[in-house]
């Protein structure tokens, strides 16, 4: 409990250098983060944006706003730049870069340099994205399916195409420099099974992110090539086969999806134990349950193929082996939910994510197991189930998560506080906008309407209807913390090194951080998330309330 | 954790990079030969074994695994293991049509006419 | 731990030479790693192909010139073996004979591409290059001894040539100039037998640029000449 106002460190890793050579040239993870914190929200502003000009197509049953090329359009770069260009990198180079170092008790991360070119390579893939937009877009569905992408498209897929090629290896070069800063620059007396869960999540999509991305890297590039030379690896009448452009495709962008959650989880790990002021149950459950997720991750992409032509056997495979990898996740679920139990728990913003991402991932994860059968999912395939689906596990899940880390660690990364009563106005109107936007969908694609359609039978109206309204006040919600944060920069409560009486070594260096990190190499003693122990329920050490208000 | 850089002490003799250079080339006679004869179903499978004998010696020797970390082996390990599912569950699939259900076609993906 | 004067070579952010240079070992097989998945998933297709079209591929595999092929594995080879003892003489301190071996490696991979160049021109006059330059059925049907639909599946097979072969030569196109550089870090003995990190990982990179080789010449070189 601080008696006195903080004020902000004399020299952090902010002030020491002004001017844009000092942020584009710089080599200090926590500026590269701030980099990409920039670049992803402007992705997904532009995702989002496509959005809601779906939503406003989709609320008549005519298709009477756009054209049905437009809409192609429309729904295959919200899903490019949303998958590739916002989920994907969001909380690994964001959060991740800027605290995986101070996690281990590090100066930087293992490569500073390869870490800077890692943002370079996510730029200028989002430049060729970008000219692929401006010059009239994609429209083969973010899915790049062949031989439509390959042969008849008249888009610009080859510029796409390159755009997402390069951003791979953005994608690759971060995930290699996490496994090396993890495995090699751990502070003293900082053992595997003392590190916060959030390093661990790290670890885990870092592997996904080497060993799964370049087939996907590989893949669009030959797409590109066949386009452009008229080869015929994916074409039927060339003696190729579209199906196996789907395995290639698929074998990257199932484990992608975990890319995406498995940071998300190691965020709502932190944020669990913080709030609930306990060590998270079964620690090294949910450490190995990441491990346990990313192996799986790789064994189950048929799943989004079984109406495709792929063996009855492979779909059997696939579908059995799509239920086992749901149980690392309810591991995780069950995990959190036991720290849960008897802890201190206070309501800020950060945990509002916290209990939405619970609810709504777990719902999404359910309805992942509807689709892993393979009966049900024949029935469901290519209908708002699916939209709905995934948009529960990546919005309901990835974003929440992402927002409520953002909010959490603010005060670290800028030095000052987000107003709370506007985060948590934000968080309410995330919520209420994410389930009257994605819910209906459930009930809409299980009556049959197909996706990436731009005109419906009228009977699906009203639920269209909900859903277009759910996506302003969603989007209303998304901008609010956009505002906000940019203004608590300048403006906001001034913070302590530890605001949340959390712990973990970045709470033990100043917020904001010095360049170095640390002003004398910290040495490990304790396990993670080392809160006293309470006696009685509710009673022990003080609750973060008490220690800040926005 | 940490573990023995392979610069804790080991280098590779000069006679040992000589051998496994030899037995490199010899290698490549020996698959040259073997491609000119027919060993029926087991053709591919000469070619690629002697393949990977050859690489395993160059991972082993000239890329110093063999005096290397366990964390390295492990990387290898896993990137053949992961290429491994790659081409064998997708070409499992292939390899898969017809065994299950009445209607499905034994041939591979083809179309005849253009 | 650190001497009270650190080597020049050891980044700030590093405890120890030790730990920089484990962690750029990793670092690099780590890359190699993503390697072996991204020339994977060329594999895979071709693997499918071949199973798909095994006749097609043995026809045009008779049409590479085998003892090009034989005699660059041999060159590349060789390189790695100078690249190898370039390594040794790094690990032993020997200036001037990193600086020799490591540019006979250059010499011999530029040998190696050399004859690639050849071979393409090769395939180039004889109209074998899909999508640039593939000549008329009946011709490239008489070039490989193949009729019908099997003319146009010969387009996968060297497709997947150039493809392989191209995707091959560009990772050696992109080292030598990076081994040139290494060559002249250590000319200007940059490089003792405390630290020379930089020398390895050319190594390791080069050493994975042959291996690749290994499989792609019996893969395309070597099918079925019973």
């Amino acid at each position: 409990m601080t008696t006195e106002a903080p004020a902000l460190p004399r020299e952090h890793y902010l002030n020491v250098a002004y001017g844009w050579k000092s942020w584009l040239f710089t080599t200090d993870h926590k500026r590269i983060a701030l980099l990409y914190l920039a670049s992803v929200s402007l992705a997904f502003l532009a995702g989002g944006v496509f959005a809601l000009l779906i939503r406003l197509e989709l609320l008549t049953p005519a298709g009477d706003v756009v054209q049905a090329e437009t809409y192609n359009r429309l729904f295959t770069m919200h899903g490019v730049v949303m998958v590739f260009f916002f989920m994907i990198p969001a909380i690994p180079a964001v959060l991740g870069n800027f605290l995986i170092p101070i996690m281990v008790g590090a100066r930087d991360l293992a490569f500073p340099r390869i870490n800077l070119l890692s943002w370079y390579l996510y730029v200028i893939g989002g430049l060729f994205a970008a000219y692929s937009i401006l010059t009239g877009g994609l429209d083969t569905g973010w899915t790049f399916y062949t031989p439509y992408s390959t042969v008849y498209s008249n888009s610009n897929v080859v510029s796409a195409a390159l755009g997402v090629f390069i951003s791979g290896f953005s994608s690759i070069l971060t995930g290699l420099n996490f496994i090396v800063t993890i495995h090699k620059m751990r502070a003293p007396g900082l053992t595997w099974f003392r590190l916060p869960l959030f390093v661990w999540a790290h670890y885990a999509t870092s592997l996904i992110q080497v060993l799964g991305t370049p087939v996907i890297a590989a893949t669009i590039l030959l797409v590109a090539l066949e386009r452009v030379l008229h080869l015929g690896f994916f074409d039927p009448t060339r003696g190729g086969d579209p199906v196996l452009f789907q395995h290639l495709f698929w074998f990257y962008s199932h484990p992608a999806v975990y890319i995406m959650i498995l940071p998300a989880m190691g965020v709502i790990s932190e944020l669990v134990a913080a709030f609930s002021r306990k060590r998270i149950f079964g620690y090294a459950f949910v450490a190995m349950s990441s491990l346990a997720i990313a192996a799986l991750s790789f064994l189950v992409w048929g799943h989004h193929m079984f109406i495709s032509g792929q063996s009855a056997y492979a779909g059997l495979v696939f579908s059995a082996l799509s239920f086992l990898v749901a149980i690392p996740s309810a591991v995780k679920v069950f995990n959190w939910t036991a720290t849960l139990y008897k802890g201190s728990i206070s309501f800020q913003a950060p945990m509002l994510y916290v209990f939405a991402f619970i609810g709504l991932f777990t719902i999404g994860g359910l309805t992942g197991l509807f689709l892993a059968s393979l009966g049900l999912d024949i029935h469901v395939t290519d209908t708002y189930f699916i939209v709905a689906h995934f948009h529960y596990v990546m919005v309901g899940g990835t974003t929440m998560a992402y927002l409520g880390g953002l909010h959490f660690w603010w005060p670290k990364i800028t030095g000052r506080m987000y107003p709370e009563w506007w985060a948590r106005l934000a968080a309410l109107m995330v919520f209420v906008g994410f389930n009257l936007t994605f819910f209906p969908q459930f009930v809409v694609g299980y009556l049959g309407m197909p996706r990436r359609y731009y005109a419906y039978p009228p009977e699906f109206q009203v639920l269209n209807v909900l859903s277009s309204a759910g996506a302003t006040i969603l989007g209303a919600g998304y901008v609010l913390p956009m505002v906000y944060m940019v203004w608590s920069m300048r403006y906001g409560k001034i913070a302590s090194a530890n605001p949340w009486a959390a712990k973990g070594l970045e709470w033990e260096t100043s917020s904001p951080p010095p360049t170095e990190n640390f002003p004398r190499q910290p040495v490990v003693e304790e396990e993670a998330y080392h809160y006293a122990p309470d006696l009685v329920v509710g009673h022990g050490a003080p609750s973060p309330g008490a220690v800040s208000h926005g | 954790m940490s573990e023995r850089g392979e610069h804790g002490g080991h280098v590779v003799s000069v006679p040992t990079y000589v051998g496994v250079f030899l037995a490199l080339m010899a290698l490549t006679g020996v698959t040259v030969w073997a491609s000119g004869q027919d060993f029926g179903a087991l053709n591919t499978g000469v070619a690629l074994g002697i393949a990977v004998t050859k690489a395993t010696l160059v991972v082993l020797f000239f890329m110093h695994v063999k005096y290397g970390s366990s964390l390295v082996k492990l990387y290898i390990v896993a990137a053949i293991v992961w290429l491994g599912i790659l081409i064998s569950i997708t070409m499992s699939d292939y390899a898969s049509r017809g065994w299950l259900g009445p209607r499905q076609s034994t041939a591979p993906y083809q179309i005849e006419d253009r | 731990m650190a001497s009270a004067d650190p080597h020049p070579a050891l980044a700030h952010h590093f405890e120890s030479l030790e730990v920089q240079k484990e962690s750029a070992t990793l670092g690099m097989w780590s890359f190699i790693a993503q390697e072996v998945l991204f020339f994977g998933a060329f594999l895979l297709v071709y693997t499918l192909h071949r199973n798909l079209y095994y006749p097609v591929f043995e026809a045009c595999s008779h049409h590479l010139d085998l003892k090009l092929g034989a005699f660059n594995t041999a060159v590349l080879i060789c390189s790695s073996l100078t690249m190898a003892l370039a390594v040794h003489a790094a690990a032993v301190g020997k200036k001037r004979q990193i600086v020799a071996w490591l540019l006979a490696t250059v010499l011999l991979g530029s040998v190696f591409l050399g004859v690639k160049v050849v071979e393409y021109h090769q395939k180039w006059e004889d109209q074998l290059v899909p999508g640039l330059r593939w000549g008329a059925a009946e011709d490239v049907g008489r070039e490989l001894h193949l009729q019908g639909a099997d003319v146009d599946h010969a387009q996968l097979y060297f497709s997947l040539y150039f493809g392989l072969t191209g995707l091959h030569a560009l990772h050696m196109i992109v080292g030598i100039p990076i081994i040139l550089w290494i060559a002249f870090r250590a000319h200007r003995g940059e490089f003792d037998a405390a630290y020379n990190t930089p020398v390895e990982l050319t190594g390791l990179y080069w050493h994975f640029v042959d291996i690749v080789w290994i499989f792609l010449f019996p893969l395309l070189y070597l099918i079925g000449h019973h």
